[in-house]
């Protein structure tokens, strides 16, 4: 059964293969692609009951026992992470069918969709750091291909950028991989818990933790996220959406995994540092989302506050903190893809993107107002959405451990994101229309069908929150308790 | 000779920054291939020089020489290479479309 682990890595690589040479048959790449991602999202479905049993479970490459081999590791946080993004992937597709237009749809789409969930899973379930390297380079050369999809003046110029940028953070993930071995000789991520355990946290490997630190920051936007506004607005709807709930959140996870797994010891310097880092992206972003004019700038700075609200949970560090940390990624995964989706359909209906130049959108497309409706009240946190649940743990873990500063930032940032985005609400929907009758563009139906099952997932996170709350208590003990995986990889 | 290696690193690793603060987008690739060498010899240097024999336990009886570090090479050279020729293309593209390979002048270009 441990087979399984590596499908949803494995599965979309063969597939986007597949439909390399397939290019000219769009519907039988559509056909594929959303069966390739419905199968993942089952598997991962599977993976994550078989783990609440018999609790977690890894996979040898080629039975080189741990820690001398590379290896998967399967665990509920890593699973929920993989479950959630591969869901909202294939509702992406479903978005792309009707939207993406046979130009794009040509040009290798789906294959580089495919890789990039490809190296998203395999940085979600790999369980050896130079294996999380090379995982992070598949999404990442992935990303820079879909991030320059089309060609335009301003995409090439920004996709450069993003492109250097993370070159370069690549480059530091590296220096940092080299002092790691150089000073603990080993690669296994549980095997380097153990040794940074047995010797001590000396300061040599505080730095090297500070080094990893500064490289996940720069991919997950924490604070270091000067790149994102610009590359995160240039390409097109669906592949905004895609890195705006993918990208940022694995950069998330491998901060989460290393500062609980790995580096736990010397909290006073490295939770520190996080926490001061959340609270400044937290402003920062606040900042950006306040003054910007357009949809596009009020949805990247949201996405940079849901990052830094995220890390507050990791820099307070208590079970409950912990537990609300991962519902908030995984409702933040949705409600980001959901945010950018129909910031993209607002924009191909109107023409516009200055949030005043539109108006009246809710006469014209009742359900569509709703939905952002909806979605605005899941992005400020209030309840029966999906963001509440997430919202009171973390602020219930802050008051727990005295963190009163993140606390207070953190609550008043849901005030200043429900405020950016009621001002998109109040004059974009509401007032006269500004679209006259001819100009009507009906909504496609696989468009419509992305924002509905989005819609129903967040009311689900929301009000079943409870169903999900079996393996959240389960992926958050794990993440408090790292003996637990550490003993499941070296002992088993 | 570590020591050596580990001035050659600094050495590269200041020419590639020194590179990838210019203006030209060219200059700037080949400062990140530069860094990737940079960090290529850090590898190998961590990892420990050539102590040993051949990892191979029919062929020597030890001590042995850690083989682990330039299979990581290996595999971090492919990914430079990888990187470095999309970066190429991209960098050609932007030369193209937008006519110049000047980073001030890509900056102050206007929106469409």
């Amino acid at each position: 059964m441990n087979n399984l682990i590596v499908l949803p890595l494995i599965i979309p690589i063969i597939t986007a293969v597949v439909l390399v040479f397939l290019r000219d048959q769009i519907v039988l790449q559509r056909i594929i692609s959303f069966v390739t991602m419905g199968f993942v999202c089952i598997v991962s479905f599977i993976l994550l009951n078989i783990v609440q049993t018999e609790g977690i479970i890894r996979l040898d490459f080629s039975g080189w026992m741990p820690p001398f081999g590379i290896l998967f590791v399967a665990d509920s946080f890593s699973l929920l992470l993989v479950l959630t993004s591969s869901i909202v992937t294939l509702i992406c597709l479903l978005y792309a069918f009707s939207m993406m237009g046979q130009r794009y749809e040509k040009m290798f789409f789906y294959p580089f969709v495919l890789f990039l969930v490809a190296g998203v899973n395999g940085s979600f379930l790999t369980g050896d750091i130079f294996n999380l390297f090379v995982c992070f380079e598949v999404m990442l050369l992935a990303s820079y291909v879909l991030v320059a999809f089309g060609g335009g003046k301003r995409q090439l110029r920004e996709s450069l950028k993003y492109v250097l940028i993370n070159v370069v953070a690549s480059w530091m993930f590296l220096v940092a991989l080299a002092f790691l071995y150089g000073s603990v000789k080993t690669l296994n991520m549980a095997h380097i818990a153990q040794r940074v355990a047995e010797v001590g946290q000396d300061p040599l490997i505080t730095t090297v933790a500070i080094l990893f630190l500064i490289v996940f920051s720069l991919k997950a936007g924490l604070l270091l996220f000067f790149w994102l506004p610009g590359s995160y607005s240039v390409p097109p709807t669906v592949v905004q959406a895609l890195f705006a709930a993918l990208l940022t959140k694995v950069g998330i996870y491998a901060l989460i995994r290393t500062f609980t797994l790995m580096f736990p010891l010397q909290q006073e310097v490295t939770h520190t540092i996080i926490g001061i880092m959340a609270g400044l992206t937290i402003i920062a972003g606040c900042m950006g989302a306040l003054a910007g004019r357009d949809v596009y700038t009020i949805a990247t700075y949201n996405v940079i506050i849901g990052t830094g609200f995220i890390l507050i949970g990791l820099a307070v560090g208590t079970e409950s903190a912990m537990a609300g940390a991962i519902y908030y990624l995984i409702h933040d995964i949705v409600a980001k893809a959901l945010l950018f989706l129909l910031i993209g359909m607002m924009i191909y209906l109107t023409g516009e993107t200055v949030v005043k130049k539109m108006s009246g959108l809710i006469q014209i497309y009742p359900i569509f107002g709703w939905i952002y409706f909806i979605l605005m009240l899941a992005l400020a946190g209030i309840p029966p959405f999906s963001g509440f649940i997430g919202k009171v743990l973390i602020g219930q873990g802050a008051i727990e451990a005295h963190s009163y500063i993140l606390l207070a930032l953190g609550f008043a940032s849901s005030i200043i994101v429900l405020y950016s985005l009621l001002r998109i609400f109040l004059a974009s929907f509401f007032g006269e229309t500004t679209i006259s009758p001819e100009d009507k563009k009906p909504i496609p139906k696989g468009a419509y069908t992305s924002f509905i099952l989005l819609a129903i997932s967040i009311i689900y996170l929301g009000i079943g929150a409870e169903s999900i709350a079996v393996y959240v208590k389960d992926a958050a003990e794990t993440l408090m308790n790292p003996s637990i995986y550490i003993d499941a990889i070296l002992k088993g | 000779m570590e020591s050596l290696i580990m001035i050659l690193v600094g050495i590269l690793a200041s020419v590639g920054t020194y590179l990838i603060l210019s203006r030209n987008i060219i200059r700037v690739i080949l400062g990140t291939a530069i860094y990737s060498h940079a960090v290529h010899l850090l590898i190998l240097t961590m990892g420990g020089l050539k102590k040993g024999d051949v990892p191979i336990l029919s062929q020597s009886e030890g001590p042995f020489t850690d083989a682990l570090p330039q299979a990581l090479i290996l595999t971090a050279i492919v990914i430079s290479f990888a990187t470095t020729a999309l970066l190429l293309v991209l960098a050609y593209r932007t030369y193209k479309t937008n006519g110049s390979d000047d980073f001030h002048e890509l900056r102050e270009m206007p929106d469409e």
